[in-house]
């Protein structure tokens, strides 16, 4: 057996442990193994690939390696939780760039450095020039959708501004970059030429990230990274037919796939269309944009009193808990009615925070035990019977116009039915909507106590009284 | 059958494959999930490694460099942060 045999044989190996890998990831239960068994197929493909390579060079290869995976290493170390889902939108931008990089790559490598004017595909071949513009164009579309999408996240840019003809710019910047990027290896044998048109081409196709995204609101970005994700896939895919890599091809067009696939999933969970998530923010209804009219509100001290006597709390958090950086507080609630013997529980809607898993996440970096989380389903039933239900920063999941209204933008979504519980409070800055836009009747209820303020601080607050009470 | 239409046959087996590998994702794993495939697409760095393999560094090299390092970047740090979510979620449950 030759050693490009080996290779080859060892090649499979490594897309078994992704795709086995990536299955598990899938699973609750194997999840953790299956994020390491994914790792392990991808040092089985560098391993591979570097003795393919040969004896070489390896001054840029280990310095670039040694690099990378330090940046690497740092950023995540230094994350807090309620940060990954805008690292998981860098990373991915990152990806696209480098298949871009690789692509942009190739064409100085062969076409240009050589310097004999030639028409670039009869260097590189049809096939590998085709494909090689496809990368560039959808690297160069991820790299600038994800960073506005990380940036949309963080609320550095905030607010889904209109652009004015999205779709013609759209088309117009993708046939554009296209058109630009086939003259450049069908149709110029000038080599500066050539160059230039590659460069326009990465610049619409930058450009086309940015119409893609920007108008795209805060709440629907993890949708839209999940696509981002998906493209980045396909572009290490023509990456692959440009270099004719099949390990490439293959690892990217599953990454593609399975992202569309999650994609999809993402939507239904947020109860949106992929259509009505790309054309931005929610239309525009005869939704009641109406003035709040009866509204209680309270203060730390009262509601305490209340908690006191309660048997049986639901706490459910929102972007707000974690907008806020309300975990800790909000442990040290439930912590503080756990010990006066209080059945504490906290009730996570799919889509709460900012990406599906979120509140997870954050809830989990304060240490809070994973048997008080419930998800929406296991839940939602046990709403009639608690005598407290706290709403933290959360308002479009808890909404029951999403029930009771058929004409609300919601319509349909599923919701927490906290408006059951016997009491609710809800810790909210003011009455300003949510991410829909539309007046929560929730809050108007005469079984609900608004307490207005910031998360952290209400919950401290909370947790003092409590604390201080008397023994039942 | 040439070299390009392999190519073609792998590259829709994989669409298929991908296709069918996801269904019913548990709300918790959609982030994990899209974090440990935004980590595999960092695969590029194989074709990266391809093209830093003279000491010479022309343009095409510097680009080369680049990718390789944004590539260890994504897939270093996209299954480091996955497997820090997911240590999270209180271990085997």
């Amino acid at each position: 057996m030759s050693a490009t045999d080996l290779t080859a044989l060892l090649a499979l190996g490594s897309i078994a442990l992704f795709v086995v890998g990536l299955k598990r990831l899938s699973r609750v239960r194997t999840s953790r193994s299956g994020n390491a068994l994914m790792a392990s197929g991808m040092l089985l493909a560098v391993v591979i690939t570097l003795i393919e390579i040969g004896v070489v060079d390896y001054r840029w290869i280990l310095g670039g390696l040694v690099v990378g995976a330090g940046i690497g290493y740092a950023i995540v170390a230094r994350a807090k939780a309620t940060a990954m889902p805008e690292i998981v939108a860098r990373f991915n931008g990152f990806g696209g760039a480098a298949s871009a990089l690789v692509a942009l790559s190739l064409f100085w490598g062969v076409v240009i450095e050589p310097g004999r004017d030639a028409v670039a595909a009869d260097l590189l071949g049809a096939t590998s020039a085709v494909t090689l513009v496809l990368s560039v164009l959808i690297g160069s579309v991820t790299l600038s959708g994800s960073i506005l999408a990380e940036l949309k996240l963080r609320g550095t840019i905030s607010g889904d501004p209109r652009i004015p003809a999205r779709t013609a710019l759209m088309l117009l910047a993708v046939v554009g970059g296209l058109a630009l990027g086939g003259f450049a290896v069908f149709g110029v044998e000038d080599l500066g030429l050539a160059a230039g048109l590659v460069v326009g081409l990465v610049a619409a196709a930058l450009l086309a990230g940015v119409v893609l995204v920007l108008p795209i609101g805060g709440a629907d970005m993890p949708v839209v990274i999940s696509l981002l994700n998906s493209l980045s896939g396909l572009a290490a895919a023509a990456t692959g037919f440009a270099l004719s890599n099949e390990l490439l091809i293959i690892a990217g067009t599953v990454v593609g796939a399975a992202g569309l696939i999650l994609t999809q999933i993402m939507c239904v969970a947020m109860n949106r269309s992929l259509i009505n998530v790309l054309i931005g923010g929610f239309t525009e209804t005869s939704a009641d944009h109406g003035e709040y009219g009866h509204v209680v509100s309270a203060d730390a001290e009262s509601a305490s009193m209340v908690l006191e006597v309660a048997q049986r709390v639901i706490i459910v958090p929102g972007y707000g808990l974690a907008a806020a950086r309300a975990q800790n507080a909000a442990h040290d609630v439930a912590r503080a009615l756990i010990d006066r013997g209080v059945d504490v529980r906290f009730a996570i809607h799919p889509v709460a925070g900012r990406m599906p898993g979120h509140m997870n996440v954050v809830l989990a970096e304060a240490e809070v035990p994973y048997e008080l989380l419930f998800e929406m389903s296991e839940i939602n039933q046990d709403f009639g019977q608690t005598d407290v239900a706290i709403v933290v920063g959360a308002n479009d999941v808890v909404n029951p116009a999403a029930r009771n209204d058929p004409s609300s933008p919601i319509a349909g979504m599923p919701i927490l039915d906290v408006d059951s519980a016997r009491r609710v409070f809800v810790i909210k800055r003011s009455l300003s909507p949510g991410y829909a836009g539309i007046k929560n009747e929730l809050f108007e209820r005469d079984h609900t106590v608004m307490l207005f303020g910031d998360a952290k601080q209400m919950l401290d607050e909370l947790a003092g009284h409590l604390q201080a009470a008397p023994p039942r | 059958m040439g070299p390009l239409l392999v190519s073609i046959y792998v590259f829709v087996l994989a669409a298929f494959l991908g296709f069918e590998l996801i269904n019913k994702v548990p709300p918790t794993l959609h982030t994990p999930l899209m974090s440990g495939a935004n980590a595999m697409s960092g695969i590029t760095i194989i074709g990266a490694l391809t093209l830093v393999t003279v000491a010479d560094p022309s343009v095409s090299v510097i680009l080369g460099v680049f990718a390789l390092i944004l590539a260890t970047i994504n897939v270093v740090g996209g299954f480091f942060v996955t497997d820090k979510m997911l240590s999270t979620f209180g271990g085997n449950r």
